[in-house]
């Protein structure tokens, strides 16, 4: 179950997504969010759908992995959704009833409106860590906050953190569910019990996950030393970014096609509105 | 004596279904005497660890049975959590689930999940400290200020205290010194004399297995290679290095020998039974000579 | 030409954790380093070989007594970092080394470090993995790789800084046979690129094949020559905790029994050579 969790994932790749500038890809993809939101329309949500599909075609990256981004969600997105759908009232008569619960056709509409949306959210996100190595979308988010740096910010630093968590994320969860596995061996109850039991049992998983993080880092921040780390300052990188042509014309794409959606909010036909 | 694992046609698929589906046992069927010493070998990736997580229910088995002391884990009602009583298992590096102030609360924490009495699990706490070598003063000690090898005794000890009919180690020495190593094995064995309790032992150190095991599981590739005495296992020592497998470097010699045109047994496997060999040949050349 | 001074001279060197408690972990070692050579240090746990390689790179320095590398004292701060990029280290966990999320930027993670130019980086990097045996695998995420796999990323990871010397603190202590057969190849692969190796290790197969083996017993050096002189006395070792190759052990049993066998017979091919002859009719 733990290893559902795909955030980091990076699905090595040659293709143009690939190799676009990786803070053009962050960028694109908060504006894509943006977009998502403001284009709050049937059509709007369609054409972004879309969009998405042949983003995703053009970075070569299987459907199932779409899928696999999203399997985290499930929960998330049918809870909004049936949120909506009992609890958006619209005009005119209710379509069916539950109980005290009228569904209307507003409801419906929204229900799966948000649904998609979440769902295309993810996925959006998904395709940047997925076309992206974490550790070069932590070098765009350094670039691009630069500016602050001179504001005393530390940037550098953060962006560090960022990459060491990231690597060790699937080291952990390797970890947990070792020591998840050792404790029910000594016949700990993680599967069943009351809710205090459960908290309970956490402890012995907790402890050994936490011990085992700190001689981590310890041993980690040596080896960091021996490789001769001393903060950002003199600093050069294997991968420069570069802002290349191509990267121009994948900007120029994109920005026209996401002022496309947002133009629906205005002018969509009343019925899909 | 009797049966006391029995595994039937055991398959294992990781991510059943998936694209990076692998299957890691494929058809196993083999079986333990009560009161055996079981040695476990086979290359990383030949199924050990995922076979020994059945014994006490950690993986389900996607096909075929696992029944210890003659009842299925997975059978319809069974209570699982009692086979985890039942077969007690060692993980690699143990020390790394010590969580307690003191290794006493520590050893106690399977006991009293077992929902023992507390002089129950005071006695069996003193007892699997003792089989371990580990003194009252260290009992009351913080795991935490313990050395590697002591911290590893604490984590057999939690272990052994919930007396399981099995005691199932996987790589208890690894990374050990030599002579925490000699003392981890050494008392792992006393304590199978003593008690008579049935230990299966996975290591990579055929060394070590042919010094503690009387019975030997070569595992490769997903299924069961030989299951054999240590003797005839590591007289087979030709098909064991095919396996990609070592064996111990006495009997390294002896096969070299052999390989020499030397008339001479390859089933060496102990210092000791060496020197008996060597003996016997050079005897028998003298024989030949006087003749 | 000027005479060949060592890579790495340890004068005298002692060294304890906690300064109110009167146990050395280091207590009075010296020793030489000659470029390119290779020297296994052996010792039980707590003997302090550990101790002793981390003040090979100045991640440790002494409390008395000097380290020297290349004529450079590690207490000396303007050359911090030239020392740890002429003596790069590799510990036991590969997991706790790597930094990176991808092989090659992991690599890279030292020269960029140590301020290289970009496309200076990316030959290093290159000829580092290639050296290691990891090439194939540069896009690959390290936790997909097998322990073997992990310590040569972690070795390429300080190679690509070009260090005259490799220190490997029980690097193979946490892997399979496997996985020690492929990092006890990369060290030899680095040994004929000319840089000089020293293993801290329990394992005698991999001191065997050393130039030189120093043991090491409460702090101080009590054992020091070629692999055949140290693993011939088979009773001190047993003294020092430490276990001496079967096939050594296997010598002395029979010479106890009162069958002669020459000394120096430390591998399986010696034994069985003078078993052969002893044999053979």
């Amino acid at each position: 179950m733990l290893k559902d969790i795909t955030i980091g994932q990076y699905y090595p790749g040659r293709s143009i997504l690939h190799r676009c500038d990786p803070r053009l890809k962050l960028v694109a993809t908060i504006a894509y969010i943006v977009v998502l939101f403001v284009a709050a329309n049937p059509l709007g949500i369609v054409l972004s759908i879309l969009l998405l599909a042949a983003l995703y075609r053009t970075a070569r990256i299987p459907g199932k992995m779409i899928l696999r981004s999203l399997k985290p969600i499930v929960p998330l997105v049918l809870f909004t959704a049936v949120l909506n759908l009992f609890f958006v009232s619209g005009q005119g008569e209710p379509l069916v009833s539950f109980w005290i619960f009228p569904i209307y056709a507003e409801g419906v509409r929204q229900a799966i409106l948000i649904a998609v949306r979440v769902c295309a959210l993810i996925a959006g996100t998904s395709l940047l860590t997925y076309t992206t190595s974490p550790i070069v979308l932590t070098d765009a988010i350094e670039n691009l906050l630069r500016p602050l740096g001179r504001l005393h910010f530390p940037v550098h630093e953060l962006a560090m953190m960022m990459t060491i968590a990231l690597r060790f994320i699937p080291t952990l969860i390797e970890e947990t569910e070792k020591i998840m596995n050792a404790q029910k061996a000594r016949g700990a109850m993680l599967d069943n019990g009351t809710f205090t039991q459960r908290i309970k049992a956490l402890v012995p998983i907790l402890i050994p996950l936490f011990i085992s993080a700190f001689r981590r880092a310890d041993e980690l921040a040596m080896a960091m030393e021996c490789r001769c780390y001393h903060g950002g300052e003199g600093r050069t990188r294997l991968k420069q970014l570069r802002f290349t042509a191509s990267d121009a014309r994948c900007a120029v794409v994109l920005a026209l096609a996401l002022a496309v959606i947002v133009a629906t909010r205005f002018f969509v036909p009343g019925w899909l509105g | 004596m009797s049966e006391i694992i029995r595994v039937e046609h055991l398959k294992y698929v990781y991510n059943p279904g998936m694209p990076d589906a692998t299957t890691a046992l494929d058809d196993v069927s083999f079986s333990i005497e009560e009161g055996d010493f079981v040695g476990i070998i086979g290359s990383t990736g030949s199924g050990k660890s995922t076979l020994i997580s059945h014994f006490n229910g950690l993986n389900r088995p996607t096909e075929g049975r696992v029944l210890v002391d003659g009842k299925d884990l997975w059978a319809p009602g069974a209570d699982l959590r009692s086979f985890r009583f039942l077969v007690g298992l060692v993980m690699q590096y143990p020390e790394y689930q010590l969580f307690e102030e003191t290794c006493a609360k520590d050893i106690a924490y399977g006991p009293r999940n077992m929902g023992l009495d507390e002089a129950e699990i005071q006695r069996r706490v003193k007892q699997a400290a003792a089989f371990v070598g580990l003194s009252g003063e260290l009992l009351e000690k913080s795991p935490f200020e313990l050395s590697g090898g002591q911290k590893r005794r604490v984590a057999i000890a939690g272990v052994m205290a919930m007396q399981p009919r099995v005691l199932v180690l996987d790589e208890p020495a690894a990374g050990l010194d030599p002579e925490g190593r000699d003392a981890i094995l050494g008392q792992i064995k006393a304590y199978h004399e003593a008690t008579g309790i049935t230990v299966l032992l996975v290591s990579h150190s055929m060394e070590d297995i042919a010094k503690y095991a009387n019975r030997v599981l070569v595992l490769h590739k997903a299924g069961v290679a030989m299951y054999d005495t240590v003797e005839n296992v590591f007289a087979r020592a030709r098909e064991l290095l095919e396996l990609g497998l070592s064996v111990p470097q006495v009997t390294q010699i002896f096969l070299k020998l052999r390989q020499m045109g030397l008339d001479i047994p390859t089933d060496v496997y102990t210092i000791p039974y060496a020197v008996k060999t060597i003996r016997r040949a050079l005897e028998a050349k003298q024989k030949g000579e006087v003749r | 030409m000027p005479t060949e001074t060592p890579m790495i001279r340890v004068q005298d060197v002692r060294f304890r954790y906690d300064p109110d408690q009167p146990a050395y972990a280091v207590d009075g070692v010296s020793m030489e380093l000659r470029r390119g050579e290779f020297v296994a240090v052996l010792g039980a746990n707590g003997c302090g070989k550990s101790t002793l390689a981390k003040h090979l790179n100045a991640i440790l320095l002494p409390e008395t007594g000097t380290v020297y590398v290349e004529e450079m004292d590690t207490r000396s701060e303007e050359h911090l970092y030239d020392i740890r990029q002429k003596v790069g280290m590799v510990f036991q966990n590969p997991d706790n080394q790597i930094v990176a999320t991808i092989v090659e930027e992991d690599v890279a993670f030292a020269p960029e470090n140590l301020g290289v130019p970009p496309e200076e980086i990316r030959t290093r990097v290159d000829e580092a993995m290639k050296l290691a045996g990891i090439y194939e695998k540069r896009d690959s995420a390290p936790y997909k790789l097998s322990g073997g796999q992990k310590q040569r990323v972690a070795i390429a990871g300080v190679i690509a800084m070009r260090p005259d010397c490799l220190v490997l603190d029980e690097a193979t202590a946490m892997l399979d046979p496997h996985g020690r057969g492929q990092v006890m190849r990369t060290i030899r692969h680095l040994r004929e690129a000319g840089i000089a190796i020293v293993a801290i290790t329990h394992y005698m197969e991999e001191a065997a094949q050393a130039d030189r083996v120093l043991v090491m017993n409460g702090g101080r050096v009590v054992m020091e020559g070629t692999p055949e002189q140290v693993f011939s006395q088979t009773e001190r070792l047993h003294s020092y905790h430490l276990d001496v190759p079967q096939a050594a052990e296997l010598r002395d049993e029979l010479v106890k029994a009162g069958i002669a066998m020459p000394e120096n017979v430390i591998t399986p091919e010696r034994c069985a050579e003078e078993l052969y002859k002893l044999l053979k009719d």
